[in-house]
């Protein structure tokens, strides 16, 4: 099957160059995962190849038994008849050698074919989980600093381009490798001086090689660079369309994409010459060897020259030479034929090794750490406070903290009590953007963040999940040093809608389970209507069995935030948080979520971040963020008899007298 | 994703005439590249036949011992040269013709794909899709352009080799070219029996793959989501599933193509064994009379020669039929008519900012039951301030968009300054109206460059003061913005984009819920700022917030795609419950002040 371009996804497609002992790597990889059915590829793989070209000794074997034939008739007088029949065992001889080699040969071009696309195709499920999972276990950082095309290219373009590397390049170099030393075995065999005009002809072939493909390659890559320019503007212009049409910015765009459009046809078209005209190359050296061979060979027959093979000098009667010569024409053909074959071999060994090197390269990130062992359990809490742990859904959860030094375990009873003290962090080591956050929130209690963009509001958040890891300070949960506590019951303790709400392909039914994956389908519809989404979910065409696509590209965003909570809340975590959560909502109906909300975190822990003050008006306390500084706190009226710079933002939304 | 047009399907073949209207100026490389190719394969079947002749000669010449054996020898061997040399050139002719010829074709495909989305309209674009229309000019162009490559010179090419080479062996024994009567239906059915049935599975996989890759994608969107809800190992394992049912999936599929190389050397060797066998007989049945002994390698190299071609040509059939799904894609692109054009004799001049809708209603599509905007009357003065508010889905943003023609109204008729909208030149229209989309595309470029899409003459101090306006005075025109837009936060792209829009200097301002991201404090100086740098200038105002309309000349509030109440801020607390609704439900506080 020819490969598929699949070059989507606004991948920045770079040409990089791979990475040293790359290709060591992906062997070494490919063997420890497949072993026997490797080594069964190998085999079959290398018996197809020499078998492959034995063709020519079975020709001169069956020339020479002809020209025998041949001159008993001419000179010994046999009848056609007779002469047939004295050497027509020696022909049928060779004839079942060569139906048996053969047979070998399609045998084992089966086996290997058949085994490889087994191969192959389990390689690439194995390099794409594998890659899958290592993705599954990045912390989020890594997705801050690559972006999702970059991320995506190596799910499609590198693994395309490995799949071509392991399902083709590989084994045809391979082939090619065992068929030239074979060939060459047979070469010395049977005329040095013959072997050494196919010699010259490889040199040539090299030489050609190395000047085109190297041009190719290079031309190849700039063309994967302009490619890659263009289909990064047309995919900004087009996701554009609609600005370009409001600002009548038609005729400059088009004047835009036509020079990137001509850079890259000139540059294409350069590529494609590269590649397309080595094959003829190739195949006309091959030609012109081949003439060669011919020429040399009838001057040893004109000049009645010694055979010369790695056994000695040998005497040979022209028809004996003659079958030399018609042996070695063919061979030249392979010859020529293998190695163009593994010239043509070279952008896809190139591209395949870059890919390959990206795969390691995400592969080889580090992962999120997780030194935490404090981890959440069920439990019975007792009249007099004592925990007990147990498997049963209980809805009480507690923190079970083993303790190294003595051996003992103690659990704590989770109630979403959130401290933080003195807290610095920084995306970047340098750049601190949250300077001592200290801040106390009680279980049911309500606390809001507010403030401009980029004040702060959100890395908080992202600082009680560990998201992001702390530069200083601490950061307590019902007691516990947070990062004691394991990444995953941390987070499972925590509900959490996102600003940017992401759904995924399925149902809503199953986007709502996405918060709990055994909640029935009741609890669901519940959380949904809490949430104030069953209003508009029932009008949906099949309601909550309607499928959701790209994104839930078929909702509002109001609709999807509406869903991003009914998420949250099917979860039921002691602690929510909520992030710009209803910033698409007009604000009547935010008033009624809230309200079903409310009701859900009765007694619960909640952040909230939002824009909008009405939002945030009835929290507990109010933290008002600039430039990562907690400037003020109080709850809405305490800030607004403050008239500081609450009062601001909210006096400033009421300028009306 | 994309409805039957006009409930027609083009035929393959007209969807073809289409796709290669696009050839042009490259008709010419396109037909050299094959003649060139012919030339070459005569010229390559030539030679195992030259070769023949001049093994017979050193034959000949060194049993019977008569005649100049050298002379013969540098005879023959120059002649092979120079038709090898030829061969040669006409190759290295063809190969550059068909990348030219390629290379040219996908340009125009690309160009005539953007030039045309370009002049799209916006139900245009809805109806497609914007990804889709993306890979539309890039994969199916790409696909497209290797079959047009493939077709040009190696679909030429295998089945001229395989005709020239069978002619060549009929000529030199027929009865031993009958062996390739044998083989050449043998592996012909088998390739094609493989084709046949592998190419189903591969239409039903690919687009599972492209599925998978889609789940991809949006697991890394959604990795904050997955991460916050610890659904790593969920993840890990429907990935998991649905890979091995891709793979299990191709490896079906690929193990059918896999008959394919041991097809050909089965055939191969079959062929070499009957050459072998039956040549055997003939030479010396006959002692060389009917065939001889020089003779069997080029019908070795010919088999080699015809059973290759067939080789190629199964492969070639396959890429062709795999780029038809792309052909069949772009041509639906490029016969789609743009739904909004300019008028003949178009007026060319919007002379105030006075809107006017009558009896205007609306739909997305001919097909849709419900109006999204349904009689709707309205006017508004020039210069005016008017604000819109409404619940999610009130079709606000619909009505908008019929002012600057992005839509054309189902109903009735939209005037601006007194003339229907219909009636302007389109670059007039859209030039005057001014639009903030809601969702809103900054494009990869500085500052400036990305100012100047509302004015290309617009000079820094000019630039500056519309920053200011927006109230993003402080960033640097050279400061490179990052495609989409991502290396700016959303509150300062809305300004950017307000800036862009006042540079326009336009007669109609609209601004779609274009400062939700912006704080409320910047929101009110932006809209001062509006009064001093576009004072005359009609602005329309859709917001979330009471705040950001409640000073306007007009408040018009909408629901379900109707109009239900126009006045003023003091006239709606008074009169009109879903105001006072909004008002209270944004500001509790005001609500205890005020009574």
């Amino acid at each position: 099957m020819p490969p598929r371009p699949n070059i989507k996804n606004g991948s920045s497609f770079s040409p990089t160059k791979p990475k040293k002992g790359t290709l060591k790597r992906l062997l070494n990889l490919l063997f420890t995962q497949n072993k026997a059915l490797l080594i069964v590829i190998a085999v079959c793989l290398i018996i197809g190849a020499v078998t492959g070209v034995a063709s020519s000794i079975f020709l001169k074997n069956i020339i020479k038994t002809l020209e025998k034939a041949i001159n008993l008739i001419n000179n010994e007088g046999y009848s056609a008849e007779n002469a047939f029949n004295v050497i027509w065992s020696s022909i049928l001889t060779i004839l079942i050698i060569m139906c048996v080699v053969y047979g070998v040969s399609v045998v084992c071009y089966f086996t290997y074919t058949r085994l490889g696309a087994v191969l192959t195709q389990k390689f690439l499920h194995q390099i794409r989980t594998g890659v899958f999972n290592k993705m599954q276990s990045l912390p989020i950082r890594y997705f801050d600093t690559h972006k999702t095309g970059d991320i995506m290219s190596i799910y499609t373009n590198d693994t395309d381009a490995l799949r071509q590397l392991v399902s083709q390049s590989i084994p045809s170099l391979l082939g090619s490798l065992v068929s030239v030393i074979t060939l060459l075995i047979i070469m010395f065999m049977n005329s040095i001086w013959l072997s050494l005009v196919i010699f010259g002809g490889i040199v040539a072939m090299f030489m050609v090689t190395k000047k085109i493909g190297g041009n190719s390659a290079k031309y190849f890559m700039r063309k994967q660079m302009s490619l890659g320019a263009e289909e990064g503007f047309i995919e900004e212009m087009i996701q554009g369309t609609k600005v370009v049409k409001v600002f009548c910015h038609e005729e400059k765009s088009k004047q835009d994409f036509d020079e990137k459009n001509d850079r890259l046809c000139s540059d294409s078209t350069k590529a494609n010459t590269f590649a397309n005209i080595l094959m003829p190359i190739m195949g006309n050296i091959g030609n012109i060897l081949y003439v060669f061979v011919a020429f040399v060979g009838g001057l040893l027959v004109v000049l009645g020259a010694k055979n010369l093979t790695i056994t000695g000098l040998h005497s040979e009667t022209v028809v004996g030479f003659l079958a030399i010569i018609m042996a070695f024409l063919p061979i030249s053909k392979q010859f020529t034929s293998n190695i163009a074959q593994s010239s043509q071999q070279i952008n896809s060994v190139v591209m395949g090794l870059a890919g390959a090197s990206r795969v390691f390269a995400l592969l080889d990130e580090k992962s999120e750490d997780d030194d935490g062992y404090v981890t959440l359990v069920n439990c019975y809490i007792d009249e007099n406070g004592n925990i007990t742990e147990t498997t049963d859904r209980t809805n009480k959860w507690a923190w079970k903290h083993p303790h190294k030094a003595d051996g003992t375990i103690t659990y704590t009873e989770l109630k979403g009590d959130i401290r933080m003290f003195d807290v610095d962090f920084g995306y970047l080591p340098d750049k601190i953007v949250l300077h001592n956050v200290t801040l106390y929130a009680k279980p049911g209690q309500k606390v809001a963040f507010v403030g401009a963009t980029g004040a702060g509001k959100t890395t908080i958040t992202n600082l009680i999940n560990r998201f992001y890891d702390i530069a200083d300070g601490k950061i307590r949960y019902d007691g516990i040093n947070i990062n004691k506590i394991k990444k995953a019951d941390l987070r499972r303790s925590l509900g959490i809608v996102l600003q940017d709400t992401n759904l995924f392909t399925g149902t809503v039914m199953d986007n709502i389970r996405y918060g709990r994956l055994d909640a029935t389908d009741e609890e669901c519809i519940e959380a949904a209507k809490l949430a104030y989404a069953d209003d508009f979910i029932t009008r949906l065409p099949n309601g909550y069995n309607t499928m959701l696509t790209a994104d839930g590209a078929n909702l509002s965003q109001g609709q999807r935030q509406l869903l991003s909570i009914a998420r949250a809340a099917v979860k039921n975590a002691p602690v929510m948080i909520l992030d710009e959560a209803t910033s698409s909502i007009d604000t009547r109906t935010e008033a009624l979520v809230q309200k079903g909300t409310d009701r859900l975190m009765e007694g619960r822990t909640v952040f909230v971040i939002a824009h909008r003050l009405s939002t945030v008006q009835n929290s507990n306390v109010i933290m008002v963020l600039e430039n990562g500084n907690i400037i003020e706190r109080g709850d809405h009226n305490e800030l607004i008899e403050k008239k500081g710079q609450y009062y601001q933002l909210y006096t400033g939304a009421f300028e009306l007298e | 994703m994309i409805k039957e047009k006009n409930g027609t399907k083009l035929s393959l073949s007209s969807q073809i005439k289409i796709v290669s209207k696009s050839i042009r100026e490259y008709k010419k490389p396109s037909i050299l590249a094959p003649i060139f190719v012919m030339m070459e394969v005569v010229l390559e079947v030539l030679i195992p036949w030259i070769m023949t002749l001049l093994l017979a000669k050193i034959n000949e010449i060194s049993t019977s011992g008569s005649g100049n054996l050298l002379l013969e020898i540098v005879k023959y061997g120059l002649l092979l040269i120079l038709v090898a040399t030829l061969s040669l050139f006409f190759g290295i002719l063809s190969g550059k013709f068909c990348a030219k010829a390629g290379s040219g074709f996908a340009k125009n495909l690309r160009k005539d794909l953007f030039y045309k989305i370009q002049d799209f309209s916006f139900s245009n674009i809805d109806k497609f899709s914007s990804s889709s229309l993306v890979t539309r000019m890039t994969t199916d162009v790409t696909n497209v352009e290797m079959a047009y490559m493939m077709l040009i010179r190696v679909a030429i090419r295998a089945p001229f080799m395989l005709i020239s080479a069978l002619i060549m062996a009929f000529l030199i024994n027929s009865t031993m070219a009958l062996i390739f009567l044998v083989t050449i239906p043998i592996l012909g059915f088998g390739l094609g029996f493989v084709i046949y049935r592998a190419l189903p599975f591969f239409k039903k996989i690919f687009p599972k793959y492209d599925a998978l890759n889609e789940s991809v994608e949006e697991n890394i969107r959604g990795m904050r989501v997955v991460k916050s809800y610890v659904r790593e190992d969920y993840e890990m394992q429907k990935f998991n599933v649905a890979s091995s049912n891709v793979k299990n999936d191709f490896t079906k599929a690929e193990k059918i193509v896999a008959f394919n190389t041991p097809l050909m050397n089965f055939t191969v060797y079959l062929a070499l064994i009957l050459i072998f066998g039956i040549g055997s007989v003939l030479i010396v049945k006959n002692n060389e009379a009917v065939l001889k002994i020089t003779e069997l390698q080029s019908f070795m190299t010919y088999s080699f020669q015809i059973l290759m071609s067939l080789m190629m040509f199964s492969m070639i059939m396959v890429m062709l039929i795999i780029s038809i799904e792309g052909i069949k894609r772009i041509s639906e692109v490029l016969t789609e008519e743009s739904s909004i054009v300019s008028p003949a004799n178009a007026v060319t001049e919007v002379k105030n900012g006075e809107i006017e809708f009558n009896n205007v209603s609306f739909k997305y599509s001919k097909n849709a039951e419900k109006f999204a905007l349904d009689n709707i009357n309205l006017k508004i003065n020039s210069g005016e301030t008017v604000g819109i508010i409404g619940a999610t889905g009130s079709s606000k943003t619909t009505l908008v968009q019929l002012i600057p023609r992005l839509y054309d109204t189902t109903d009735g008729e939209v005037k601006v300054s007194g003339v229907n909208v219909k009636e302007y030149d389109l670059n007039t229209l859209r030039n005057d109206v001014a639009m903030v989309l809601q969702k809103n595309v900054l494009f990869s470029g500085t500052v400036r460059e990305n100012m100047k899409w509302g004015n290309p003459n617009a000079t820094d101090e000019e630039i500056q003061q519309a920053l200011l306006s927006s109230q993003i005075g402080n960033v640097s025109l050279d400061k490179v913005i990052e495609q989409g837009g991502v290396n700016v936060s959303g509150g300062q792209k809305q300004r950017l984009c307000i800036a862009r829009a006042l540079l326009k200097k336009p007669k109609i301002l609209i601004l779609d819920d274009s400062t939700s991201a912006v704080d409320t404090k910047t929101d009110s100086l932006i809209r001062k700022a509006f009064k001093n740098y576009l004072p005359l200038t009609t602005k329309i105002i859709i917001a979330q917030r009471i705040a950001s309309v409640s000073e306007s000349d007009k408040i018009i509030i909408m629901d379900h795609g109707t109009i239900t109440a126009i006045g003023t801020h003091e006239e709606l607390m008074k009169t009109n419950e879903i105001y006072q609704e909004l008002y209270y439900s944004q500001n509790k506080e005001a609500e205890k002040e005020n009574m």
